[in-house]
Order: structure tokens, then sequence, then C-alpha cells
């Protein structure tokens, strides 16, 4: 029990941040049900599914400037094709471990490439979802066999976030390819003597973080029902949902359930402010030095770890 | 970079030439620039052209400066762009208020506030460069938009000095250069001669010797975060006299090219090496590249790309030739 308070208690606490949120949300606003909780979750999706991304490149010790604009990409060419987009990521995985360049540059390259790829693609916001899609996205989940009340708490675009993490995070985490995540994370050299193969992990770890890059790019054209092409504010929000989630930006440490309940809790957050009719600027700035100043404590905190 | 491959085969020797003198190949890439250009449009090389591309390439070369610094030691700032654009704005808005002296002061300050910030968050909170001046250009954004709409009825005016140094010309040269060699000069001199640019490159080279021979790092860094938010500033002043018109966005289209600039300009990204020197040529060929692309109707989209990969290709080649990792 107390193994399980030690490993969880990060979870547990934020937990608790985002339920008193929600207790406080329905307070400023008394009406708010099972329709706000679906469009927050909706809302959420598109920062979620970066945060995941991110998480993965963080634990293995990176960091991945580009998830923005991949986002963008995929966001746009989904629209534009309303295919199930090819992963956006095959050509700078391989980049990373042939140019022996360090993540950080590279995916700062890739940043202004992959932006630059989009506003090629599409210059102005436009394009289409396809309906069945977004039926995906929009609305609570109905189960046959249960009655309607139960169900309608539960918005779609939390179970496609669920469904999602579990199919690739949990069966990754147990694989041998998860533990060698952790391990160059942790320490890259004694990742390397005992056998790991850091430059495939590094490339599966960016191609995971690209695939769910690709998937938040999706979910904010399905939500939206266009593509946007210019990148929004995800690297900074995911960065700091990771770290308020407890992955230590070091490497090596942490899970992805915490940076995700730290995603709702960021919005949450968003829609409380914006439910007190807070202007939307001020919003922005609220929300910037939230996240900055998290980033500042994680990186306090990581140096200490340090000593 | 092409330039560099062409010229001489051996890997190695080429590796020695560009450590030790990086401008050497950046100059004839400049020449080779400018006669593509001339065969592309004939008759453009004239005096008023050169003039032109010098004074838009100052601006850059500034804003690259304050990439050069903070690469030394191994960071970066985002933020320059957003911090050079707050205070031409706040320099446009608040001149007709509290008239021209008073509102250099107070843009100067604001831009001075943000590199504060980014020097608290690298220096002591040891975040990385990269996020802590990204999430204060975000937070600096918001509060301009913010600060937009108290000042929106009074209009805008900018101080005669920076339209006088932004537009105006003696003989052919634009007179920007009154403001940008001193700088250059002073730039290069500190980096050379003086104990805090020895500081920049030893941080950049070696963070924990540097520590351990007694150096405290976190005010180095607090300085250096700080001067780079004054340059910006400056940069700011410089580019409002010039463009005339100011906006919420006028300097953030530089951020990517000053990035560029410095990368091209031989500075390493990883820190303790690079000089101004390099930097200034740097702007100047992204400038030259930037009249090519637009003679060649270059859609934004592609201009973007192309940078991106201009900054990957030439850090890949620069760690390639000269063993760094």
């Amino acid at each position: 029990m107390t193994r399980v308070l030690a490993r969880y208690g990060w979870s547990l606490g934020l937990l608790a941040i985002l339920a008193i949120l929600l207790v406080a949300t329905r307070l400023i606003q008394p009406n708010f049900g099972a329709s706000g909780l679906d469009s927050l979750a909706r809302a959420a999706l598109p920062f979620a599914f970066a945060t995941v991304g991110m998480g993965i490149v963080v634990i293995a010790g990176g960091i991945d400037l580009s998830i923005a604009s991949i986002m963008a990409v995929a966001g746009v060419v989904a629209a534009l094709l309303m295919h199930q987009m090819g992963d956006a990521n095959a050509g700078w995985v391989v980049l990373i471990v042939l140019t022996r360049v360090p993540d950080i540059v590279v995916t700062l390259a890739m940043l202004f490439v992959w932006e630059g790829v989009a506003l090629l693609i599409l210059n102005a916001p436009g394009g289409a979802a396809a309906p069945w899609l977004r039926e995906l996205v929009v609305g609570a989940v109905t189960i046959p066999g249960l009655p309607p009340e139960l169900t309608s708490w539960l918005p779609r675009a939390l179970v496609v976030l669920i469904a999602f993490v579990v199919i690739f995070w949990l069966p990754l985490r147990r694989s041998k390819l998860g533990l060698s995540i952790y391990a160059i994370g942790s320490d890259q050299h004694a990742a390397f003597r005992s056998g790991v193969p850091i430059g495939l992990t590094r490339v599966a770890a960016y191609g995971f973080a690209g695939l769910f890059a690709a998937l938040g790019g999706l979910s904010i054209t399905l939500s939206t029902g266009i593509g946007e092409p210019i990148a929004g504010p995800y690297l900074m929000a995911s960065v700091a949902a990771v770290v308020l989630g407890g992955v230590a930006l070091t490497g090596g440490k942490g899970g992805l359930l915490g940076p995700i309940i730290a995603v709702f809790i960021l919005r949450t957050l968003r829609l409380d402010l914006t439910l007190l009719s807070v202007d939307p600027n001020v919003t922005t700035i609220i929300e910037g030095t939230i996240m900055v100043a998290v980033v500042m404590a994680g990186g306090l905190l990581a140096m200490r770890g340090r000593r | 970079m092409a330039a560099t491959v062409e010229t001489i085969s051996p890997l190695s020797r080429v590796g020695r030439i560009v450590r030790e003198n990086p401008v050497i190949p950046l100059v004839l890439l400049l020449f080779a620039l400018i006669a593509l250009l001339n065969v592309l449009q004939p008759g453009i090389f004239n005096e008023r052209w050169v003039g032109n591309t010098i004074r838009f390439a100052m601006p850059l070369a500034m804003l690259a400066a304050c990439q050069t610094l903070t690469m030394l030691t191994g960071g970066i700032d985002l933020s320059a762009g957003v911090a050079a654009t707050v205070s031409a704005f706040v320099v446009a808005t608040l001149t007709p208020l509290v008239g021209g002296p008073m509102a250099i002061m107070l843009a100067l300050g604001a831009a001075v506030l943000i590199g504060l910030v980014n020097g608290f968050g690298v220096g002591i909170c040891r975040v990385h460069p990269l996020i802590m001046t990204l999430g204060t250009g975000l937070i600096a954004t918001g509060c301009l938009q913010v600060y937009q709409r108290y000042v929106i009825n009074t209009g805008s005016e900018i101080p005669w000095f920076f339209e006088f140094l932004g537009t105006g010309r003696t003989l052919g040269m634009p007179n920007g250069l009154y403001l940008f060699v001193p700088f250059a000069i002073l730039i290069i001199w500190g980096l050379r001669r003086t104990g805090f640019g020895r500081l920049l490159y030893a941080i950049g080279a070696n963070e924990n010797a540097t520590r351990l021979s007694g150096v405290r790092s976190w005010q180095v860094l607090m300085a250096l975060y700080t001067l780079s938010g004054l340059i910006a500033g400056i940069t700011g002043l410089l580019y409002v006299g010039i463009i005339r018109a100011p906006s919420l966005s006028l300097a953030n289209s530089l951020m990517l090219p000053s990035v560029a600039a410095a990368v091209i300009g031989g500075t390493s990204i990883f820190g303790g090496r690079g000089t101004y020197s390099g930097t200034i040529v740097g702007a100047l060929i992204l400038t030259v590249l930037g009249t090519l692309l637009t003679l060649l109707q270059i859609p934004e989209g592609a201009r973007r790309l192309l940078f991106g990969a201009i900054i990957l290709a030439v850090t890949a080649l620069y760690v390639r030739i000269t063993d760094q990792s």
C-alpha cells in the first residue's frame, strides 16, 4: 500500500488538485455539466496528445521542440486529404542519429522546417474533416445496455485519448524498448555499457513522439473541422504539463499518467478563468506565467536532485 | 555552406581553416551569392542596392548578436524577437504621451526586464534556455496585447532620431551605420579583450570546469541574458525607424533568420566557439539570400523550410568537420 502511495503519490496529488478545480468550476458556473465536461475534454485532447509525445521523449532524456509544428503539418495534411495520415516523422528521426547533432538542435531546425511545410501545404486555415471522424471526438459515449444518464458524463474525446494511450504506451512500457527508453534517459553511458542500442531507442522514442504529435494535430482538425497551418502554443504547454506531471527534465523518471492529469489541470484552469470573464489576453499571460513558474520549479528540483 | 564543401577536398584541412578563420569561406559565399544575383538580374548590383542591403542586414545582425552571445554559453535567446517588438511598440506609442527620451527609457526598460527574467530562469533555476526564453516570449506577447488596448487611441510617433538612423543616408550609405559600427566594434572588442567575453567562452566550453575555477556562472548568465534583452531592445528601436510602422509582430519575422545568421557565421550552437564578425557576414548572406528568394518568387513556407534546413545542414557540417559532438 505504501509502495503504491509512494509511486503514485504525485499523480494522486494532481488528481486531487484537478478535483478541486472541477468543483470550483461547478461553483463558478452552476450549470457546468456533461456538455461542459465534453468540451473540456475535446479542448484538452490535442494538448494531451502533445504532452504524451513530449513525455516519451523527455523520459528518454531528450526534448522535442518541433512537436507543435508537426501537429500543424499533421492537422493540415489530415484536413486536406482526410486520409488516416501517414506518420509525419519518418525523415527527421533518422536525421538525429545519422548526423549526430543533439536532439535540441535538430528539433529546433525541424520546428522551422515543419512550419514551412505546413504553410506550403495550406497557407490559410481551410480544408475539412470527415463527419464520421468528427463524430469520434464530439459528444458523449453511448454504450449499449447502460442507461444514457450514466454514460453521458463520459466524453468521447477522453475515451479516444485513453484508448490511444493504452494501446501504445502500456505495451511499450512493459516491453524491452520501454525499459531502454528509461535507461538511456537516466544514464546514457550506463545504458550503452549494458548493451542498450542507444541510437535505435532514441529513434523509437522520437518516432512515438511524432506519432502522438500527429494524432494531436489530427484531433485539432477533428474538433475544429478545419486545418490550421500556424502552430499553436502546444510546445510550451506540453513541456509545462510534462514537468508538472512529475517527469524530470533530466530524463529517466516519471510516467505518463501524471502529465495527462496535468494537462487537464491546466485546461480546467483556463476554463475557470474564462468563466470568470477574465480578458483572454490576460488569461494567456496568467497561463504563460504558470507554465514558466512550473518549469522553473522543475529546474530547481532537478538541480537539487542532482546534488 | 556549399562553398566550404567545394573549395578544398580533404575534410580535415577545411575543418582547420573553418575553425580558425570562419569568416573567409563566408565572405566567398557572400560574393558568390551576389554574383548569382547579378546574373539573374543584371544591373541590380549598384550603390543603392548595397545601401539597402546593409540597411536591412543591420537589425538582423544586431538581433543575431543576442543569439551569438547566448550561443557562446550553449544557450539561445528565442525571446529576442519579441523583446525587440515590445521595445519598438512601446517607444512608438509612448512618444506622443511622455516624449522621446522618456519613451526610449521605458522601452529599453521593458526589454531589459524580459532579459532579466530569462537570466533568472536560466542562471538560477537552471531551466533550459530554449524553454525559458520561449516562455518569456509568450508572456511578453500576451502583455503587449493587453498593453495595446490601453494605448490604441494615442496614435504612434517615432522619435526623429530613429527615423534619421533608419531612413537617412550619408554618402549613399544608411545612417544606421552610425549606431551599428560602434555597436559591432564594442561587441567584437568585448568578446576578445574583456573578462566578461572570456567568461562566456569558458562557460560554453565547459561549465563545470569554469565553476570549479571560481566563476559564479549564475551571475555571468544573469548578466548575459539581461544584456541580450538590452541589445534586442536597441534593435527594436532601430528596426522601427527603418519600417516606420509599429505593429504587434514587427520584429518577430527576424527571429528565425537571426538564429540562422549566427549559425551560418560559425557560432557553435553547443557553446564555446564563434565570433561576432562571422555573424555579421552571416546576416549579410541571409539578406542577400532573401533578395534572391524574393526574386525567384519563393513562398513564405518554403523560406522557413530553407532556413531550418540551413541551420540543420550547417550545424551537422560543423559537427562533422570539427569532430565535436
